[in-house]
C-alpha cells in the first residue's frame, strides 16, 4: 500500500485533487464540498513533503503516465526545485482552504459556497500540474485550468464589492494575452523541434539555438508568462484582483500563482533554452535585470501610497517578485537559490499577511486603512501578525524575510555588483515606509468612539499564526530553505533537466 | 549553576518577565513585584556568569543554525560581560525607578510598558553574549524593534512623531548600512565569528577597509555618529525611565558596544591602526563630540540637554575605537561604563524632577535644589562624573582616552578632549549650582522663607524615584576606586601588555 503511494506520488499530487473538485459538485454540500477539498489538498500537501524530501539531494522522479515513456508520452517530472515549489503551494492552498471556510460566510453568498471550493481545488490542481509536469504543452493545459478557475475565484468577491467583476475581467483579458503568447511560444519551438517533452527540448535546442524561430519562441514564452508573473510593466491585473477577491482567494493567489509562473520562466529559462545562448544573456541584462529594479522600487513608491491595504500589499507583491526576478538575473547559483528562498519566504510572508487583513476584514468589513484606526488593542492577535509579517516583509533578522535578503545579497557580492546589493537594501527601506504606516495606524491612532470590534475566530487565527510562526521559524533556520534552494539552483544553472540520478515511476506491471 | 545555564537563563529571565507583564496588565503589584525579583535573579545570573567567566575556555553556545556555517550563537567575552553587568545591574535600579514613575505620574499602560522593557533587556543581554556578527545584528533590530513601543509611549502627536525619527533612523542605517556591512563581511571573510585580531586578511586594501569601516560606523545608528544622531533627542519624548535605561544604557550602549566589537573582533585593532583606515572616523567622531556638546548648551529642555551631551559622550567612544590603539579601546570599554552610571543619575534626577514639580525647562528649575536636595545632589556627582573630575568614575575613562590620543600623538585630539570637558563644565554645572545658589523664580515659595524649618522645605518626589538616582550616584563614586578591576578584566581584548600599568 505504501509502496504503491510512493511509486505513483508525483500522479497522486495531482490527481486527488483534480478528482475532488467534480465530487465536490456531485455533492453539492458546503460542507461536504469543504471537507473533501481539505482532505484533497491535505493528501496533495503530504505526497508533495514526501517527494521534496525524496528528491531534496539532487534525484529527478521521472514519473510516465499511463507507462507510456516519453517523449512519446506525457511525463511528470520533479526534481528539488519544482518539488520544492509544489510543497509551498500545497501548504498554502491547504490553509488557504482551512481559513476560507470562515472568511467566505460574509464575502460569498451561501449558495455559491460549494461552487466556491469546487474552483478552488480545480485552481489548486492547475497550478500544481503546472510546476510538475514535464511536457511543454501539459503546462500550458494546467494553466488554463488554473487561470479559469481564478477568474470564477475572482469574480466571486462581487457579491461584496462589484470592483471584482471588473477586477476579473481585467485579469482574464490580460491572462488570455498571456496564455496566448505561451502557446505561440511552444508552437514555434515544437515546429523547430519537433518535440514539446521539457527534457527533449533541453537536448534539441543548443544545436539550433541561433535559429529565429527558436529565438522568437523564447520571446513569446517569456512575455506570455511575464504577464502570469506579473513582471513590473505586466502586473497590471494583480492589483485589482488581488484586492477585490475573496480573502482567502487573495491568500492563495498572492502566494502561489505567480510563484509558479515564475517557476515556469525558471524551467524554460535555465533548463530549456541554456543560459549560455547569447540572446538569453542579453535579456537578462538588459530587460530583466533594469525591470527587476524598476519594480522593486515604483511598486514600493506605489504601495506606500495605498489606503486599501490588500492593494497595498499587492503592489508590494509586484516589488518583490521584483527580488526574485534580480536574483535570477544575477546569473551565479547563489542568485537562482536567492530567487527559490525569497519565492517560499515571500510566499509564508504574504500569506500570512493577507490572512491577517482577511480577518480584519471579516471583523470590520473594510481593508481601508483609516477604518483600523485602534484595532490593536480590539484584534491583538491579529494586529501582532500584521506586525510579525510586516517585518519579514521588511527584511528584520529573525523572519522569513531576512534570508531572502541575505542569500539575494551574498549573490550580488559573490558577483562584485556591489551597487546592486545597496538597491536592494534601499528598497527595503520603502517597505519600512509603507508597514509602518500600517502600524501606526493599528497601535497608536484612538479607535472610533462608538466601534466595538472583536478579536477574529480561531478559525481565521490559527492558519494566520501558522503562517506567522513559520516565517520566524524559517527565519531562523533558515538551512532548510537555503540548503534545498541552493541544490535546486545547482542543477537548474548546470542546464537541461537532469539531476544527481533519474528514478523512473509507473511503469511497473507492464 | 552550569556556566552555560546562566548564560542562557540571562536571556530566558527576560523573556520570562515579558511575559508576566503581559498577562497581567492589571494586576499591578504582581506584575513589579514580579519582575522586580527577575531582574533581581537576572542579575545573579550575570554574576554567576562573570564567576565562571575565563579567557581560556569562554563559555559557548550554539542555539540555531543559520546556513551551513552560520548560527545564531553567544559567547562569553570581557567586553561583553561588563556591558551585560552594567545592563543588569542598573536594570534593578531602573525597574523600581519605574515603578514610582508610572504611578506618580499616572501614565497609562504599564503592562505595554514594562513588558517592553523587559524585552529590550533581553535584547540588550543576546547583544551583550553574541558570538557573531548576524547574532548581534538580530538582536540590534530586535531592540529597535522593542522600544518603538516606549519611545512612542503616550502616543500624541509629538510621541508618534519622535517614534517615527527613532525607528526612521535607527531601523533605515541598520538595514541601509550595518546590512551590507554584514553581508559583505560575509561575502570576504567567510564567517562572521568574533575573531580577537579581526576576521580579515592583513592584505586587505586600506581604502577598502576604510569604506566597510564606514558601512559599519554609519549602520549601527544607534551609536548616535553624527549626522545619524537626530533619534536620539527625538526619542526623549517617552517616559523619563525609557530615556534612562534605555537611552542612557541599554540603546545607546547597544551601539558603541557594537562598535567596541567590530572594531576589535571584526577588524582587529591592530588591523585599522596600520591601514589608517579609521582615521576619517576619528576625526568625524571629534567633530561629534564638539558639535553635539555646543548643540547641548543651547538646549533649555533638560532632557534634550541631555540627550545631545549623550551623542557627545558616545563619540568618546566611537574616539576609542577610531584611535586603534588599546588604551583607546579599553578606555571606550571603560566609558560604556561610567558613562551609563553618570548619565542615567542625570535622567533619573530629570525624571524625579518632574515627577515632583512637571518642570522640564532647566531656566524654570533656579532654586529647586533647596526644595530637593538629594536629586540635585545625585544630579551633581553625575554630573561631575560625566565631566571628568577625579573622585568620580568618568575620570577615568577620559584620562585613558586622553592617554590614548597622546600615545598616538593627535595634538588636536587632545585638545578636542580637553576642550569638551570643558564645554561639558559650561552646560552640566550650572544646572545644580543654580539649583542650589539662585533665588527661586517662583514667589511666596517655601524655599525662600527663612522662617521655615529646613525639612519643611524639602519637597521630594516619592521615595521610588528618589532613591535609585542616589544609589547609581553612590555607584559613581565606588566606580571611582574599582576601575582598575574593570580594566583589567577587559585588558586582554587589547593585546599590547602595557595596560596594567598605566593605571595606577
Amino acid at each position: 500500500m505504501l509502496s504503491f503511494f510512493s511509486a505513483h506520488s508525483p500522479l497522486l499530487a495531482i490527481v486527488i485533487p483534480l478528482l475532488a473538485a467534480p465530487l465536490c459538485m456531485v455533492f453539492g454540500n458546503k460542507s461536504v464540498a469543504f471537507v473533501i477539498s481539505f482532505l484533497a489538498a491535505a493528501a496533495s500537501f503530504a505526497l508533495s513533503v514526501f517527494m521534496l524530501l525524496w528528491v531534496k539531494d539532487g534525484t529527478v522522479l521521472s514519473y510516465h503516465i499511463g507507462g507510456w515513456a516519453p517523449p512519446l508520452g506525457i511525463e511528470y517530472r520533479v526534481d528539488t526545485a519544482n518539488a520544492f515549489v509544489l510543497s509551498i503551494v500545497s501548504a498554502i492552498g491547504m490553509l488557504a482552504l482551512s481559513y476560507a471556510r470562515t472568511s467566505i460566510t460574509t464575502e460569498i453568498n451561501e449558495k455559491h459556497h460549494t461552487l466556491f471550493y469546487a474552483c478552488f481545488i480545480m485552481c489548486f490542481t492547475g497550478l500544481m500540474g503546472v510546476t510538475i509536469t514535464g511536457d511543454a504543452f501539459n503546462i500550458f493545459v494546467f494553466l488554463e485550468i488554473s487561470s479559469l478557475s481564478t477568474y470564477t475565484l475572482v469574480a466571486l468577491g462581487a457579491e461584496k464589492d462589484k470592483r471584482a467583476l471588473s477586477a476579473a475581467y481585467d485579469y482574464l483579458i490580460l491572462g488570455t494575452i498571456g496564455a496566448t503568447f505561451f502557446v505561440i511560444g511552444l508552437g514555434f519551438i515544437y515546429m523547430a523541434t519537433g518535440t514539446l517533452n521539457l527534457h527533449d527540448l533541453s537536448q534539441r535546442l543548443p544545436e539550433i539555438s541561433d535559429s529565429r524561430t527558436v529565438r522568437a519562441g523564447f520571446a513569446l514564452i517569456v512575455i506570455g508568462m511575464g504577464l502570469k508573473v506579473a513582471i513590473y510593466p505586466l502586473h497590471r491585473w494583480l492589483p485589482g484582483a488581488y484586492t477585490y477577491s475573496p480573502s482567502a482567494v487573495s491568500v492563495f493567489l498572492a502566494a502561489t500563482a505567480t510563484k509558479v509562473a515564475l517557476y515556469v520562466i525558471i524551467r524554460f529559462m535555465f533548463s530549456v533554452y541554456s543560459k549560455d545562448f547569447a540572446f538569453e544573456a542579453i535579456t537578462f541584462q538588459y530587460v530583466i535585470l533594469p525591470l527587476a529594479l524598476i519594480a522593486m522600487f515604483a511598486a514600493a513608491f506605489v504601495a506606500a501610497y495605498q489606503i486599501n491595504i490588500k492593494r497595498m500589499l499587492a503592489y508590494s507583491s509586484v516589488s518583490q517578485i521584483g527580488y526574485m526576478l534580480l536574483g535570477l538575473s544575477i546569473l551565479n547559483v547563489e542568485g537562482v537559490s536567492g530567487a527559490f528562498v525569497h519565492m517560499f519566504n515571500h510566499a509564508i510572508t504574504k500569506g500570512a499577511l493577507f490572512m491577517a487583513i482577511g480577518a480584519i476584514v471579516f471583523r470590520t468589513g473594510s481593508a481601508l486603512l483609516p477604518n483600523m484606526a485602534g484595532l490593536g488593542k480590539q484584534m491583538p492577535w491579529t494586529s501582532a501578525a500584521i506586525v510579525v509579517g510586516g517585518l519579514s516583509l521588511i527584511g528584520i533578522p529573525g523572519t522569513a524575510g531576512f534570508v531572502s535578503k541575505w542569500v539575494l545579497m551574498s549573490a550580488a557580492f559573490e558577483r562584485e555588483w556591489w551597487p546592486i546589493a545597496l538597491l536592494i537594501v534601499a528598497s527595503s527601506l520603502i517597505a519600512v515606509v509603507y508597514i509602518w504606516r500600517v502600524v501606526e495606524v493599528l497601535y497608536l491612532q484612538a479607535p472610533a468612539k462608538e466601534s466595538v470590534v472583536q478579536e477574529a475566530p480561531l478559525s481565521l487565527l490559527v492558519p494566520t499564526w501558522i503562517l506567522i510562526i513559520a516565517t520566524i521559524v524559517f527565519g531562523l533556520y533558515a538551512d532548510f530553505a537555503i540548503s534545498i534552494s541552493t541544490t535546486a539552483a545547482e542543477y537548474i544553472m548546470q542546464g537541461g533537466f537532469g539531476g544527481k540520478e533519474v528514478i523512473i515511476l509507473g511503469v511497473e506491471g507492464r | 549553576m552550569e556556566p552555560i545555564t546562566a548564560l542562557l537563563a540571562t536571556m530566558v529571565l527576560p523573556l520570562l518577565a515579558f511575559v508576566l507583564c503581559l498577562l497581567t496588565p492589571n494586576r499591578h503589584n504582581i506584575r513589579d513585584g514580579g519582575t522586580f525579583i527577575i531582574a533581581v535573579l537576572l542579575f545573579g545570573c550575570v554574576l554567576n556568569v562573570l564567576y565562571h567567566f575565563n579567557n581560556e575556555t569562554p563559555v559557548a553556545y550554539e542555539a540555531v543554525t543559520f546556513q551551513a556555517g552560520l548560527s545564531i550563537a553567544f559567547s562569553v567575552e570581557p567586553l561583553g560581560m561588563v556591558f551585560a553587568l552594567v545592563a543588569s545591574s542598573l536594570w534593578i535600579a531602573t525597574h523600581v525607578y519605574g515603578i514610582g514613575y508610572m504611578r506618580g505620574n499616572k501614565e497609562q499602560k504599564h503592562a505595554r510598558f514594562f513588558a517592553c522593557f523587559a524585552f529590550a533587556i533581553f535584547a540588550t543581554m543576546g547583544i551583550a553574549f553574541s558570538a557573531n556578527l548576524l547574532t548581534l545584528f538580530l538582536f540590534y533590530e530586535l531592540l529597535t524593534i522593542s522600544t518603538y513601543p516606549l519611545v512612542a509611549h503616550k502616543e500624541n502627536d509629538a510621541a508618534k512623531k519622535g517614534a517615527r525619527t527613532y525607528l526612521g533612523i535607527l531601523m533605515g542605517t541598520s538595514i541601509a548600512f550595518l546590512l551590507t556591512a554584514v553581508v559583505w563581511t560575509y561575502a570576504i571573510a567567510g564567517n562572521l565569528d568574533f575573531k580577537l585580531g579581526g576576521l580579515f586578511e592583513p592584505t586587505l586594501s586600506p581604502m577598502f577597509t576604510a569604506v566597510l569601516l564606514a558601512f559599519f560606523a554609519f549602520g549601527i545608528g544607534k551609536a548616535a555618529l553624527m549626522p545619524f544622531h537626530r533619534w536620539l533627542p527625538a526619542a526623549m519624548v517617552a517616559p523619563t525611565p525609557v530615556s534612562a535605561l534605555l537611552h542612557a544604557v541599554a540603546v545607546v550602549k547597544a551601539g558603541v558596544f557594537s562598535m567596541l566589537k567590530v572594531g576589535v573582533y571584526v577588524f582587529g585593532i591592530d588591523n585599522l591602526s596600520s591601514t589608517g583606515a579609521s582615521d576619517w572616523l576619528m576625526w568625524l567622531a571629534a567633530f561629534s563630540i564638539l558639535a553635539a556638546s555646543f548643540v547641548a548648551m543651547a538646549q533649555d529642555n533638560l532632557k534634550r540637554r541631555l540627550a545631545y551631551s549623550t551623542v557627545g559622550q558616545l563619540s568618546y567612544i566611537t574616539l576609542g575605537v577610531a584611535l586603534a590603539t588599546s588604551m583607546g579601546v579599553i578606555g571606550g570599554g571603560l566609558h560604556i561604563v561610567t558613562h551609563a552610571f553618570g548619565k542615567i543619575t542625570l535622567f533619573m534626577c530629570a525624571g524625579a524632577i518632574y515627577v515632583a514639580t512637571h518642570k522640564t525647562n532647566i531656566s524654570e528649575m533656579r532654586g529647586l535644589g533647596r526644595a530637593m536636595p538629594f536629586t540635585f545632589i545625585a544630579f551633581g556627582i553625575g554630573s561631575l562624573s560625566i565631566i571628568g573630575l577625579p573622585p568620580f568614575a568618568g575620570s577615568w575613562s577620559k584620562w585613558m582616552l586622553l592617554v590614548a590620543a597622546a600615545d598616538t600623538q593627535q595634538i588636536i585630539i587632545i585638545g578636542v578632549l580637553l576642550l569638551s570637558s570643558i564645554l561639558n563644565v559650561a552646560y552640566l554645572v550650572p544646572i545644580f549650582a543654580r539649583g542650589f545658589f539662585s533665588p527661586a523664580s517662583g514667589t511666596g515659595s517655601k524655599a525662600l522663607n527663612a522662617n521655615v524649618p529646613w525639612r519643611e522645605k524639602i519637597a521630594e518626589a516619592p521615595l521610588l524615584v528618589v532613591v535609585p538616582p542616589c544609589i547609581t550616584a553612590l555607584g559613581c563614586i565606588v566606580l571611582f576606586f574599582y576601575a582598575d578591576v574593570i580594566v583589567e578584566f577587559i585588558a586582554p581584548i587589547a593585546t599590547v601588555p602595557s595596560v596594567e600599568t598605566t593605571n595606577g
